[in-house]
């Protein structure tokens, strides 16, 4: 562990990744301590301020304080990105790990069935899924959760298939060794590497959705703090005051850009093949 | 190559047969009454009005012989009726498609024209600091939401250029000068994220082929760099970049659907939104159904032609 974080301070990219991860994850941790104003309190006599000393990046059209609800809005967007990545991972993980071991029909039939969500566009899946379950932060978790799910389920299967190829499984499997032993033990060590960095990648991109159907109107619903639906709602007063427009937008940036980078820096350091290589 | 071709057209076959399976099923996994959620608030809603649209949705007959009703209509390019307008989804459809179809195609021709002369630069800037900075940028365009961009894009076009046409839609035939301005900003900024990919793919692929030994031969017998480089080396770097256009007109239709909003331009991702909040599913499903085959056409399509384009590719 000491080793990877030495190498991970020669990395630039990932460090620097690494780092705005941590900022972003405190902010959507520590929100309540660290905002400055309650995310909900109205002021109508200090509406569409740009940044001051009193509020750090201004109010919205309420005369609510900007800081305090893009600090909530990560909450939110966090919350559900690493609530769809988790479910992702979970299913998908143990999808590509069964259709591995079990093989032939079941091997098939579970992949073949991946192959289908994966044939459609990303966002309109996830819009179908909130179509059916309806608007609303945790379903619109689940949406990309199940978006995401054969992603994982195909990055499991192709690493576990080889790994169940190899003479020590088969040495373990002689010892009489069960199946989610074997899978728990022998192949999830052997797969993590590739897995780490997909769910650190995949955490990057599902920000990006979550703000987008915010933005959309079908994610987080009002009053909530979103970083989509305050980009959205903020759009009507930019002329009066540009400045609730830019921040949200920025906070979105900043934390998908953070899990890219770290995510990007994590491939080099884990993949051997890939060291010192990348360009 | 033909079996090749015969193989992906039967896997095609089959991915469009379970997504018509699982969009046929959404109507009937809404928790609730499908048909009272439908009608909503409507105050003139009598049991007759209900019982005709519960017929007309073919929801009283058991479930597969639906699925068999609404697929041998979708077959025949019966979609069903929106519910509000009575006007087939079909028509609805194909009313918006051209306009979401040519925002793609110009964002995708954009990325593609602007991303090669990139990725070639930055091809020649190489080492530490040189390799650092590229990929930092690659990843900050990567992560730009697009719809931010074009929100911040519509303010400062309002500001220093408010003569120029920057939301709304003009058909190309009745205004090809208005069509293509109001196209410029939603292009650009939906096709931003397309471009730092590819070129970011690109230059990779670039500098694997630039070191290998037939570039090095080149090198030896005195071919002149240029050659070098766009006759030789280019063709096999773009491998790679052909691989990834597929996926990426995935993300791009996604950027499209946001960025139809921001800019109101009214396509295939105005209608389907506007179609959830109105609770319309026929015209939900129907667009998701179009826009999936279209992906599905174009994915096949890209596999094709790389498999033209690398006659290493297996087909067998």
């Amino acid at each position: 562990m000491r080793r990877f974080f030495r190498r991970l301070v020669h990395n630039r990219i990932g460090f620097i990744g690494f780092v705005l991860c941590l900022v972003v994850l405190g902010a959507a941790a520590f929100a309540p301590l660290i905002a400055t104003h309650d995310p909900f309190a109205q002021s109508i006599r200090a509406r569409l301020q740009g940044p001051s000393g009193a509020h750090w990046l201004g109010t919205d059209n309420f005369g609510r304080d900007v800081y305090s609800r893009v600090l909530h809005g990560y909450r939110t967007s966090i919350s559900t990105a690493v609530g769809a990545v988790l479910l992702a991972t979970l299913a998908g993980g143990v999808a590509g790990l069964v259709a591995a071991y079990a093989g032939g029909w079941a091997d098939r039939l579970i992949m073949r069935f991946m192959d289908i969500l994966l044939a459609f566009p990303i966002i309109l899946l996830a819009i179908a899924v909130l179509a059916v379950l309806g608007p609303g932060s945790v379903n619109t978790g689940l949406a990309i959760g199940i978006v995401y799910t054969p992603i994982f389920a195909r990055l499991a299967r192709g690493p576990a298939l080889t790994v169940l190829s190899w003479d020590y499984v088969a040495a373990a499997r002689a010892l009489g060794a069960g199946a989610p032993r074997i899978m728990l033990r022998h192949v999830l060590p052997n797969i993590a590497a590739p897995l780490m960095v997909q769910i650190t990648l995949s955490l990057s991109t599902a920000i990006l959705v979550e703000a987008s159907l915010s933005f959309l109107g079908l994610g987080t619903q009002p009053p909530t703090p979103s970083l989509g639906l305050m980009l959205s709602d903020s759009r009507d007063y930019m002329l009066l005051s540009p400045w609730t427009s830019v921040f949200s937008g920025l906070a979105i940036l900043l934390a998908s850009f953070g899990f890219n980078l770290f995510g990007d820096g994590l491939r080099d350091l884990l993949d051997p093949a890939l060291r010192n290589a990348a360009a | 190559m033909t079996s090749y071709v015969v193989r992906r057209l039967l896997d095609l076959v089959f991915v469009l047969f379970g997504v018509s399976v699982l969009i046929f099923l959404m109507l009937r996994m809404i928790p609730g009454d499908a048909v009272l959620i439908m009608l909503g608030a409507n105050v003139d809603i009598t049991p007759d009005r209900v019982e005709a649209l519960r017929r007309s949705l073919g929801l009283h007959l058991p479930l597969h012989e639906q699925y068999w009703q609404w697929l041998t209509g979708v077959v025949r390019g019966d979609l069903g009726r929106s519910i509000w307008t009575g006007r087939p989804v079909l028509d609805e459809i194909l009313a918006r498609l051209p306009v979401t179809l040519q925002l793609t195609g110009l964002a995708l021709a954009a990325a593609i024209v602007v991303s090669f002369p990139i990725g070639i630069l930055s091809a020649s800037l190489r080492g530490g600091t040189a390799d650092t900075v590229v990929r930092i940028l690659a990843i900050l365009g990567l992560t730009l939401p697009s719809f931010w961009v074009g929100v911040l894009m519509l303010y400062f076009a309002s500001i220093y250029l408010p003569l120029w046409p920057t939301i709304g839609y003009v058909p190309f035939a009745d205004d090809p000068g208005g069509n293509l301005a109001r196209m410029v900003l939603p292009v650009i900024a939906v096709s931003l994220p397309m471009v730092a990919g590819l070129s970011r793919i690109l230059r990779s692929s670039l500098l694997d082929v630039l070191s290998l030994d037939y570039i090095r031969t080149g090198r030896a017998k005195g071919l002149a760099r240029r050659t070098l480089l766009y006759k030789h080396a280019l063709r096999n770097a773009m491998i790679p970049v052909v691989t990834v256009i597929g996926v990426q007109v995935g993300y791009l239709l996604s950027g499209v659907v946001v960025i139809e909003q921001v800019f109101a331009i009214p396509g295939i991702g105005r209608l389907v939104i506007g179609a959830i909040n109105e609770r319309n599913y026929p015209l939900v499903q129907g667009v998701i159904l179009i826009v999936t085959a279209v992906f599905v056409f174009v994915n096949l399509l890209v596999d094709l032609a790389y498999a033209w384009i690398d006659p290493r590719v297996e087909y067998a």
